[in-house]
C-alpha cells in the first residue's frame, strides 16, 4: 500500500478570439454547466479542477483570459509558467481559426518551451447532425494545423459536452509523471505564502 | 465600441492598476487604456531589448547570456515591506495566487566606510558591528522601549510623548550616538533626509515598529519581493480588474479628452469613443493638470556578475547610504537582486541605485554608490521628473496620481492609491476580503 502524491498542480491557459467559447468549456469541465448567452463570468477567471488518468491525479490550475484577449491586451504574467495550454477556434468561424494560429505562435514565442497545447475546434454542435453548411473549418485543416505544430487536436462542444473532458485528458495523459516544475522557476529557496491562511477547499476527482 | 462607463482609466501602472482592481470588485464599470502596448507604465519591469532601447537606444550592448524575457528590469527599483499596506491590498484582493513572492535576503547600511546589516531586533543590536559596547546597550534599551510602548500604559511611555517630543529628544533620552540615530533614522524608519528629528516622534515610531514587525514576519529582512519583477504587479492587478468585469485595451493613445461643462465626459480613441464622468491617470495623460513638485530622481541600474562585496554573497539585499554618511542631504538607495528572483538569468547580479539629485552633475552623486559594487558589466542610468496633480479632481472629475518617488518601498505609493480612492468614491477604503468566487473547485466527477 502506497499514499498517494499529493497532486501535481498544473497550470493550464486558455487563448483563442473572443466567443469562441473558452469560458464555456471550462464550465462545462469543471462544472459539467452550459450557459446560453451568459454574460462573461465575473469573478471566477481561475478555477482548479483535479483530474486523475490511470494512476496519476493532476490538479488543473486553469486560467481563463478574463476578457483581456478583446483588444489584445493579454499580460505576460498570463502565459508565465503555464504547463499545457488549450488554443480554442469556432468551427464555424474561419477568422477564428486563422487567430488560433497566431496564438500558437505567440505561445512557442512566451510560454515555456515544453509547453502541451491542444488545438480545440469548438461548437461542433452547430454541425452535428449533417447540417454542414454551418462549417467553415474542416476536419482536415484542423488536424494539418496540428501536425504542424505538434499539437493535440480535439473537435468538442461545449453545449453538448461532446470531447469536452477528452481535451483534459489528453493533455493529462501527455504530461510526464515527474516532469521537473518548469525551466524557469528555481525551485531553491522558500516562496512564501502571503495569505498564511488554508487556501484550498476540499478535494474532488473527477475522470 | 460606443460605451459608457462608471470610470477610465488611464495608464497601467501600479496606482492605477490598484484603483482599477479595487473599483471593479465594488461593481464599477470600467475601461482600462494604456497608450503604450505593455502592462506597467513607469512601474513595468523591461526585459533586456526594451531596457536597452529605452536607455540605451544607440550605445552598445554587451555581450550578455539569457533570453530576452530572462531579464526583468525594474525601471522604479522598490522593496514590499512585508507588513507594509501594498502587500495588505495583495492579501485582501487575492491577487497573491497570480504572484509569488520571496524574500530580499537582508538589510544593509553604509556606516563610517563599512558595510554592516541593519539590527532588527534587541538581540542583534547586541551583535551587531555597528556600535561599540556600552551603545549597544543603549540601542537595547531604545528598542525595548519601541517594543514595549503601549498607548494605554503610562509606565511604558518612560516619561515621553510621542506627539509632543520631537524624534531628537527621544534618541537623546536614551543618549544614542549620531550614527546610531543615523542608521535608526535611514535605514530601520526609512526618512531619505533628516528633517524628522525635529518633528513629533510618532510617525518615526510608527515606522520603527512597520519595520521590526516586517522583519518578524519572515526573518532575514523586511522585504519581500515577487518573482518576475515589479511589473508582475500592476499585471496582477489588471487581472483583478479584468475578472470582475474591467475592459482592458493597451496601445491605445487617446486621441482626444473629452468635456462636458469643464467636467471630463469621456475618451475618443482608435476604437471610438468611451464616455465616463471620471478620469483616474498618471501624470502622463494630463501634463497640462500636473506640476513638477521639485524633486528629480536619478536611477541607475547596474549589471554586474557578481554580488555586492561584503554582504555574506546574500542573492539580494537592500543597502542604504545616509546622506550624512556621504555628504548629502538625501541617501542613497542600492536595490540587488539576482536569478533567485528571476529577474536575471542565473550568474547575474542586478543592483538598482537611485537618490535625489542635489547637483548639476547628478551622475557623480552616484559615486559612493558605484565604488561599494565593484566591477559593473553595464550601467544603465536615467533621470525622473517627479509630478503631482495641480487639483484634487473634484472639480473637473479628473484624478491623477503622483509620480513614483525615490523611497525604497511601497509606502507612499498606497498613500496615493487611499488618497485617490477617498476622493473619487468619497469615502476611505476599506480592504475587506473578497469573496472566493475563484475558488468553487469542481465538485462533479467526469
Ligand atoms: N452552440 C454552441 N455555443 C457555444 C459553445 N460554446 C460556447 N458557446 C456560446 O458562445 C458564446 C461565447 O462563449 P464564451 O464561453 O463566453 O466564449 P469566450 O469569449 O471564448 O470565453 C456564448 O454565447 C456561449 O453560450 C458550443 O460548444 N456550442
Ligand atoms: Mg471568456
Amino acid at each position: 500500500m502506497s499514499f498517494p502524491n499529493p497532486p501535481k498542480a498544473i497550470k493550464l491557459v486558455l487563448l483563442g478570439e473572443a466567443a469562441v467559447g473558452k469560458s464555456s468549456l471550462v464550465l462545462r469541465f469543471v462544472s459539467n454547466d452550459f450557459q446560453e448567452n451568459k454574460e462573461p463570468t465575473i469573478g471566477a477567471a481561475f478555477l482548479t479542477q483535479k483530474c486523475t488518468i490511470g494512476d496519476k491525479t493532476i490538479k488543473y490550475e486553469i486560467w481563463d483570459t478574463a476578457g483581456q484577449e478583446r483588444f489584445a491586451s493579454l499580460a505576460p504574467m498570463y502565459y508565465r509558467n503555464a504547463q499545457a495550454a488549450l488554443v480554442v477556434y469556432d468551427i464555424t468561424k474561419p477568422a477564428s481559426f486563422l487567430k488560433a494560429r497566431h496564438w500558437v505562435k505567440e505561445l512557442h514565442e512566451q510560454a515555456s518551451k515544453d509547453i502541451i497545447i491542444a488545438l480545440v475546434g469548438n461548437k461542433y454542435d452547430l454541425v452535428e447532425d449533417s447540417n454542414d453548411e454551418l462549417r467553415k473549418v474542416s476536419v482536415e485543416e484542423g488536424k494539418k494545423l496540428a501536425e504542424e505544430e505538434d499539437l493535440l487536436f480535439f473537435e468538442t462542444s461545449a453545449k453538448t459536452s461532446f470531447n469536452v473532458n477528452e481535451v483534459f485528458i489528453g493533455i493529462g495523459s501527455k504530461i510526464p509523471d515527474n516532469s521537473p516544475v518548469t525551466e524557469t522557476r528555481p525551485e531553491n529557496g522558500a516562496r512564501i505564502d502571503l495569505s498564511s491562511q488554508p487556501a484550498q477547499k476540499s478535494n474532488s476527482s473527477c475522470c | 465600441m460606443d460605451e459608457e462607463y462608471d470610470v477610465i482609466v488611464l495608464g497601467t501602472g501600479l496606482t492605477e492598476c490598484i484603483l482599477s482592481g479595487l473599483l471593479s470588485v465594488e461593481g464599477k464599470k470600467v475601461l482600462h487604456i494604456d497608450k503604450q502596448d505593455f502592462y506597467g507604465g513607469e512601474s513595468a519591469s523591461l526585459n533586456l531589448s526594451q531596457l536597452y532601447s529605452k536607455f540605451k537606444p544607440s550605445g552598445q550592448k554587451p555581450e550578455l547570456k539569457g533570453r530576452d524575457r530572462d531579464w526583468c528590469v525594474d525601471l522604479i527599483p522598490k522593496f514590499l515591506m512585508s507588513n507594509g499596506e501594498l502587500t495588505n491590498i495583495l492579501v485582501h484582493t487575492d491577487v497573491t495566487r497570480y504572484i509569488e513572492f520571496k524574500q530580499i535576503g537582508g538589510s544593509y547600511v553604509y556606516r563610517n566606510g563599512r558595510i554592516a546589516k541593519v539590527p532588527s531586533n534587541e538581540m542583534e543590536a547586541v551583535r551587531s558591528s555597528l556600535m561599540g559596547i556600552f551603545e549597544k546597550r543603549r540601542m537595547k534599551g531604545f528598542l525595548e522601549f519601541i517594543a514595549n510602548y503601549d498607548e494605554d500604559v503610562k509606565s511604558t511611555h518612560q516619561g515621553l510623548d510621542l506627539d509632543t517630543n520631537t524624534m531628537n529628544e527621544v534618541y537623546n533620552y536614551w543618549r544614542l550616538e549620531n550614527g546610531t540615530k543615523d542608521f535608526i533614522g535611514h535605514a530601520m524608519a526609512l526618512w531619505p533626509n533628516d528633517d524628522y528629528l525635529n518633528e513629533p516622534a510618532r510617525q518615526t515610531y510608527e515606522r520603527i515598529v512597520l519595520y521590526v514587525q516586517s522583519v518578524a514576519k519572515y526573518g532575514k529582512s523586511p522585504y519581500i519581493y515577487p518573482l518576475y519583477g515589479l511589473g508582475e504587479l500592476p499585471q496582477g492587478f489588471a487581472r483583478l480588474s479584468a475578472i470582475y468585469g474591467g475592459t482592458y485595451m493597451l496601445d491605445t493613445p487617446i486621441d482626444e479628452v473629452l468635456y462636458e461643462d469643464g467636467k471630463f465626459a469621456g475618451v475618443i480613441t482608435k476604437e471610438g469613443k468611451a464616455k465616463a464622468p471620471i478620469v483616474i491617470a498618471d501624470p502622463t495623460y494630463f501634463p497640462e493638470k500636473v506640476k513638477k513638485t521639485g524633486q528629480r530622481v536619478i536611477r541607475a541600474m547596474c549589471i554586474m556578475d557578481h554580488p555586492i562585496p561584503n554582504t555574506n554573497d546574500l542573492d539580494s539585499l537592500q543597502l542604504i547610504i545616509p546622506q550624512n554618511q556621504v555628504g548629502r542631504k538625501h541617501d542613497i538607495y542600492i536595490a540587488c537582486l539576482s536569478d533567485v528572483h528571476c529577474v536575471v538569468p542565473k550568474g547575474y547580479y542586478l543592483a538598482i541605485i537611485s537618490t535625489i539629485i542635489e547637483t548639476d552633475t547628478p551622475h557623480v552623486e552616484l559615486e559612493p554608490a558605484f565604488k561599494l559594487l565593484g566591477p559593473r558589466i553595464d550601467t544603465l542610468m536615467g533621470i525622473a521628473e517627479l509630478y503631482e496633480p495641480q487639483q484634487d479632481g473634484s472639480k473637473d472629475g479628473i484624478y491623477i496620481s503622483k509620480t513614483y518617488d525615490a523611497s525604497s518601498h511601497f509606502e507612499s505609493m498606497t498613500d496615493d492609491v487611499k488618497d485617490l480612492y477617498f476622493r473619487v468614491m468619497g469615502k476611505p477604503l476599506v480592504l475587506k476580503k473578497r469573496p472566493n468566487a475563484e475558488e468553487e473547485e469542481g465538485l462533479n466527477g467526469l
